[in-house]
């Protein structure tokens, strides 16, 4: 930028009318100031550093591995694990393999995710309403309760949680009776029972009857919609389409019961024997999870509700729209669209708190594959890359989910 | 007889009007039958909740006492804070030597030192002062780590309890600031390389939990390093802690330029500024400034997750807490550990995130200023 030159055509920035501006005016130095001239450089300059960093690395690796005696292969996946899992939602021993293990740490993480959200997302969506109330009262505890749980780590809040669930629940050694439902479900500090569902020949069926039903609940959406913009009558959508989705599959299964059986836990001498067993450890975490990310969630609806601008309340107020209407349908839909982007993050973060499983002992992708199989096999590098491919995957799988979600709910303008 | 009516007239006003605080309730707790019935269920929560944590924690509860047992004998429902108040130095120092106490306590005070001229914007000399602010983490390494100017050496091994929490918390800010704006920066680079690296590297470290990286830090960093390198726990861990806190900062320095209004831009192009010059004046100052809540809560975010190095071994007062524990004298005393160290990060985070919303309430108020 230091050239003051008269002539224009000296000056490469300026020549553009007479002759089509070379690389090469102004000579080497003129070359080398070139914004994109530069640009090349610096980016050529980039890959270089970070190649030169990665080859050096993964050559350090290379003479690691060597001199520990240890390749890279993950032959190990098929080997048998011989260990066992506290809590498995499929078929599972100690004979069966690594590669199975990790299948059920990915179970098990996917579990807590997929309850804790739920949960996380209800306790927020509570809170935040109490927390604009107009009772004093209620608004103010609400307000301790986001302000208390947001600013104490997670982890504590996970060991807090785990304590008081330990103690709470009825201890069997010691004689207390377990909590029971209809003899079917079983509570204790041993953890939940519940029955467990078998598929045999014939559950697929169920499946297309499931599906079914799915597409017929949609189907029914779009013509209450449509009958809604022709008439202005509203057809009732939650129930029915609920309604469908739970009759059909059990229609179904009515008429082959032998395709899907349930195994009933049963309340043995000294254990549970049957049935699906969920670990007071997965409750802990699950609901300080839920509990801690609620608080958020909390307050990113809060701020949504309150971005709504006043009109809109008014408006549906002078439409003659009851508290409860004008919340559910003005209110919130426009809350959400500020809110969604802020409570993915918090969706994603509680996800990738989940593996803080490993500080109670529940065993989930850290505890299996980035712990137990790790340590016993010894295969830190490759143990490790499937962990952070595992947890990138979850990642971008709800992202995926919750943009699509984004879309759908975005404002649509002309 | 009008005086009897007027008297009347004002005995009939309702009692809500006469009285302001009967008023006040009545309009904010009584209004309707839902109001009524959400009070009541509050006050009922409060009064089990509340009521009970109160009468186990300070009615019945014992503040001083040299072990678990000598604390039922005063009080055998109460909550016993003899492990608080017994070993509260432990929970400050951990396992730093007795005699080089004082080190860590002069790095507190100096702390307190480097953070007046960024809390205090007035402040005489606030320049000069901000230098001693960019210098004080070294000063602070030299002075709990020694080795250097007669200082002697204290081994890394023995960070622990608050002071740990304060290292990992001072050297995450302080370096994740720096790279964070970097990143921010390449990310909203118009060179295609500098872009893919930047987004790459932040999507990926946003996407696993910190946790993992941890992890990685315990057991797979040597791997990556020349056979025969071995450098401590504690500088491996600060280095992940850094490169996971520089992710999330990069994201909120990005936001900030692009809070920062478009004419700002165009003004620096206009003026013929180079890329580096408009950055240094024009930009830089106003994304900074801008960002400033975002950098807190960021930095309340790094500050909670220094917990989870007692996952790998560390001892943050979380982690002395839990082996105070093991202590036959202490065993059985979880609730009150867990409340005190809960209460501890309450403190800190809750007054962090205070003075961000004060921040975030200066800036919008400036920025309307200067609107008008």
């Amino acid at each position: 930028m230091t050239s003051v030159t008269t002539d224009p055509a000296q000056d490469p920035r300026m020549s553009g009318a007479s002759k089509p501006p070379s690389l090469f005016d102004g000579g080497l130095q003129g070359f080398l100031r070139r914004k994109e001239v530069r640009a090349v450089l610096y980016q050529i300059l980039a890959v270089t550093v970070l190649f030169a960093a990665f080859a050096w690395m993964g050559n350090n690796v290379v003479i690691n591995l060597k001199a520990l005696g240890k390749d890279f292969s993950y032959e190990f996946l098929g080997q048998a694990s011989n260990y066992d899992i506290n809590q498995r939602p499929i078929e599972y021993d100690s004979q069966s393999t690594h590669g199975r293990a990790m299948l059920i740490g990915i179970i098990n993480t996917g579990l807590v995710a997929f309850v804790g959200i739920i949960f996380a997302s209800v306790i927020g969506l509570l809170v935040a309403i109490a927390r604009l109330s107009p009772n004093w009262l209620l608004s103010r505890l609400a307000y301790a309760f986001t302000e208390f749980v947001r600013n104490v780590p997670v982890l504590l809040h996970i060991l807090l949680v785990y304590g008081v669930v330990i103690t709470v629940l009825p201890n069997q050694r010691e004689g207390e009776e377990p909590f029971t439902l209809f003899d079917r479900v079983i509570l204790s500090n041993r953890g939940l029972f519940i029955p467990k569902p078998e598929m045999h020949q014939g559950a697929g069926y169920l499946f297309i009857a499931f599906l079914a039903a799915c597409a017929l609940a949609y189907l029914w959406r779009r013509y209450a919609k449509v009958r809604q913009e022709q008439e202005g009558k509203t057809l009732p959508v939650l129930l029915p389409s609920l309604g469908l989705i739970i009759l059909l599959p059990f229609l179904m299964w009515l008429t082959s019961p032998d395709s899907l059986t349930f195994s009933i836990p049963e309340q043995g001498r000294f254990n549970v024997k049957h049935g699906l067993r969920l670990l007071p450890e997965f409750f802990a975490l699950t609901l300080a999870l839920a509990i801690y990310t609620s608080a958020f969630i909390a307050e990113v609806i809060r701020a949504g509700i309150l971005s709504v601008s006043k009109g809109q309340k008014e408006a549906a107020g002078a439409l003659g729209f009851s508290r409860l209407y004008a919340l559910r349908l003005i209110i919130l839909p426009q809350a959400l669209r500020v809110a969604i982007p802020p409570i993915t993050n918090q969706y994603l973060n509680l996800t990738k708190n989940s593996s803080l499983a490993i500080a109670i002992g529940y065993q989930d992708i850290v505890g299996t594959i980035g712990g137990i199989t790790l340590n016993q096999t010894g295969r830190e590098m490759e143990c490790m890359i499937l962990v952070l491919l595992l947890y990138l995957s979850f990642s971008l799988f709800i992202s995926f989910l919750m943009n699509i979600y984004n879309r759908s709910i975005a404002l649509v303008e002309r | 007889m009008a005086d009897t009516t007027a008297h009347k007239d004002e005995e009939q006003a309702p009692i809500t009007e006469r009285i302001p605080a009967v008023g006040w309730v009545w309009k904010n707790l009584f209004s309707t039958p839902l109001n009524t019935v959400l009070t009541l269920f509050s006050l009922w929560l409060i009064w089990k909740v509340g009521f009970s944590f109160v009468d186990w924690a300070f009615l019945k509860g014992v503040l001083f006492a040299d072990s678990r047992v000598a604390c039922r004998e005063i009080s055998p429902h109460g909550a016993c804070w003899g492990i608080i108040s017994e070993r509260f130095d432990i929970f400050v120092y951990g396992r730093y030597p007795h005699e080089h106490r004082w080190r860590v306590n002069l790095s507190f005070i100096l702390l307190i030192v480097a953070l007046a001229p960024v809390l205090w914007e007035t402040m005489p000399f606030r320049k000069r002062g901000l230098l001693f602010t960019v210098a004080y983490p070294f000063i602070a390494g030299w002075l709990l780590a020694g080795g250097l100017f007669g200082l002697d050496p204290v081994n890394t091994r023995n960070f622990s309890g608050f002071m740990l929490t304060l290292v990992i918390g001072v050297t995450g800010i302080s370096l994740s600031l720096p790279i964070g704006v970097a990143l921010a920066l390449a990310r909203r680079s118009s060179m295609p390389v500098l872009r893919i690296i930047a987004v790459v590297f932040i999507e990926f470290i946003r996407g696993v939990p910190l946790i993992t990286l941890l992890f990685i830090a315990s057991v797979l960093l040597a791997y990556f390093l020349p056979p025969g390198t071995d450098f401590d726990l504690i500088i491996r861990v600060l280095i992940m802690v850094t490169l996971f806190a520089s992710a999330y900062m990069a994201e909120v320095i990005r936001g900030g330029f692009q809070a920062l209004p478009r004419g700002q831009y165009e003004a620096a192009e206009a003026l013929g500024l180079s890329y580096w010059k408009s950055l240094q004046k024009i930009y830089l100052p106003q994304v900074l400034r801008i960002s400033i809540p975002g950098i807190v809560n960021s930095f309340i975010g790094l500050y909670k997750d220094t917990t989870l190095v007692i996952i790998i071994g560390l001892l943050d007062p979380l982690g002395i807490g839990r082996s105070l524990l093991s202590d036959a004298k202490w065993a059985g005393l979880a609730a009150e550990m867990y409340l005190f160290v809960a209460l501890f990060y309450f403190i800190s985070c809750f007054a962090m995130s205070r003075y961000s919303l004060y921040l975030e309430r200066k800036l919008e108020r400036e920025q309307a200023a200067e609107q008008n």
